[in-house]
């Protein structure tokens, strides 16, 4: 996997909780695509549709807030957002999304460094989140090596499985 | 479902330890639709592919509530669960946090999880509760305080005297809201009450962990408790609490007591005690959850049960229910809920355009009988 990824910037705010990413009446259904047709839909109804596979979430404070439902990173992850850069992330969402290979990168800053619409690339090894449309580059954080893996490996259950089949 | 599709791909024949995994069902139940009933149908095929020895299924009730009641969660302990709500077990002295599917489809194969160590924020609540103030008001208060993400990443430990002085059920209450504030775990230091409550309930021998003298904190915050007055959390966030009389007045359209938070016995006895001899008002549904089925029994052999009924609330089995948005009372646009749970997000418990306010057992009861958000003090 590239440790760079580039894409179109979908704004959102402070605190967007697992609720607003994915409300819980959709957790049961069974389509992976219908479920991740309703991403985000609370705030931004168009935001499902429009996704390209590559653009990235680039939001304020505490994203991903609330409950434990993994389904949140994965409705993301399956509509092609290649990463989720904010200001900082709630814990369990963090957790989650590198799990499943979804890079999260906090960034101070970024929330004024970077408009809807903009093109923007994150070097994911090298702590950078370069805001192409503005020429402003902003300093983010690098994951410690053995979550990294899990992203490079293409999330957790991959990385575990490689290890089973090296130890058996 | 998740964690069992998940598991599935590691074409693993076992699970790490069967004895140490509790399985049961809340969401959803029972299952209000088919895509419900297919969920439902893979975890009781997951359980018993892995010969999972602890397996409740739907009988039980809310597993926040139900794992401490069943002597699951001891003084010590390390509990990691599959809900954001799992903190609440930090009230018998445990360490307990919540994670997504993979993370414990990583715990079911290997036994094994990374953690970062927290550093810890101390919360010194002194003084006496006035009456119908409860332990939601206190949390509800705190959160308001740090903000939705105060305690992020952080261990929340709650001490002082007005917590040594708080029941079980209202220290639960504080330790299950912490992940509102971004905790990743709520704490209280076992004293001698936890170790009455756990005594007919734990059969294992366990080792609680008490605090070091030299504990080092990352800050130690004082709250007042005396002066404290009912909160609500106004949506679409559990920091937006407010004292009650800030907000009185606010027509409602449904009552909500229950959930993992406030479904407690203390919790049914307080909305029972308000609504004895009184109606739930004419244009307003209230629906109570008793959170277990032990809390269920015990609140019908009380009478309380009856007096919900005659109020006119309508009592739901055990279940997570409107909390999650499930069923049992979703919202429609343009309505107002009024609810013992624990989130006021957009869209949490039915439309998006429905509001949600937080508040006590006893503020929810006050304002289902009077109609709009009312000081349940006025009731005590």
């Amino acid at each position: 996997m590239a440790m760079k990824v580039r894409g179109r910037a979908w704004k959102f705010g402070d605190n967007i909780d697992t609720d607003v990413v994915i409300p819980g009446r959709y957790l049961t259904l069974r389509d992976p695509d219908e479920m991740a047709s309703h991403a985000m839909e609370v705030v931004r109804p168009d935001f499902a549709r429009m996704v390209k596979a590559g653009d990235l979430v680039v939001a304020g404070r505490n994203f991903g807030c609330g409950s434990s439902r993994e389904e949140a990173a994965f409705v993301l992850k399956r509509l092609g957002v290649s990463a989720v850069v904010a200001e900082s992330f709630a814990r369990i969402f963090f957790r989650n999304a590198i799990n499943l290979g979804l890079p999260v990168v906090e960034c101070k800053g970024v929330s004024e460094a970077v408009n809807d619409g903009d093109e923007v690339e994150v070097d994911l090894e090298g702590g950078v989140v370069r805001n192409v449309t503005k020429g402003v580059e902003l300093k983010c954080t690098v994951l410690p090596d053995f979550l990294m893996d899990f992203v490079r490996s293409g999330g957790a259950i991959e990385a575990l499985k490689r290890k089973l089949k090296a130890q058996a | 479902m998740r964690i069992a599709d998940i598991y599935e791909e590691l074409e693993l024949d076992r699970v790490w330890d069967p004895k140490r995994v509790v399985a049961l069902i809340d969401h959803w139940v029972p299952a209000p639709s088919i895509d419900a009933a297919i969920v439902h149908a893979t975890c009781r095929r997951f359980v018993e592919k892995y010969g999972i020895e602890n397996w409740l299924d739907m009988r039980e009730g809310i597993c926040h509530v139900v794992l401490p009641e069943k002597g699951f969660v001891k003084p010590g302990d390390l509990v990691v669960g599959s809900d954001s709500h799992t903190t609440t077990y930090g009230a018998l002295g445990a360490f307990a946090t919540g994670m997504g599917a993979t993370d414990m489809a990583i715990v079911l194969a290997t036994g094994e999880i990374w953690f970062k160590v927290p550093s810890t924020i101390r919360f010194n609540v002194e003084g006496k509760l006035q009456p119908m103030v409860m332990g939601k008001d206190i949390i509800l208060h705190i959160i308001s305080e740090i903000g939705v993400e105060g305690a992020s990443y952080k261990t929340m430990e709650f001490a002082g005297g007005t917590i040594k002085k708080l029941s079980m059920d209202a220290r639960f209450t504080l330790c299950n809201m912490a992940i509102e504030a971004g905790g990743k775990t709520g704490i209280i230091e076992p004293d001698e009450k936890t170790l009455e409550w756990i005594k007919e309930r734990v059969k294992q021998p366990f080792k609680p962990v008490f605090n070091d003298p030299d504990a080092e904190y990352e800050e130690v915050i004082d709250v007042d408790a005396a002066g404290l007055e009912p909160q609500v959390a106004k949506p679409p966030s559990p920091e937006n609490s407010v004292p009650v009389s800030e907000v009185e007045g606010i027509k409602i359209d449904q009552a909500f007591i229950g959930s993992c938070t406030n479904g407690r016995l203390e919790d049914l006895r307080v909305a029972a005690k308000i609504l004895n001899g009184r109606e739930v008002a004419k244009m307003v549904r209230a629906i109570v959850i008793p959170a277990s089925k032990e809390i269920y029994m015990k609140a019908m052999r009380e009478g309380l049960i009856e007096t919900f009924l005659k109020a006119g609330c309508v009592v739901c089995n055990s279940t997570c229910g409107p909390c999650i948005g499930a069923h049992l009372g979703l919202l429609a646009p343009g309505e107002v809920c009024i609810s013992s749970s624990n989130r006021n997000f957009v869209g949490r418990m039915g439309s998006k355009d429905a509001k949600i306010y937080l508040a006590s057992p006893a503020t929810v009861a006050a304002s289902a009988v009077t109609g709009e958000i009312t000081d349940p003090r006025r009731f005590a």
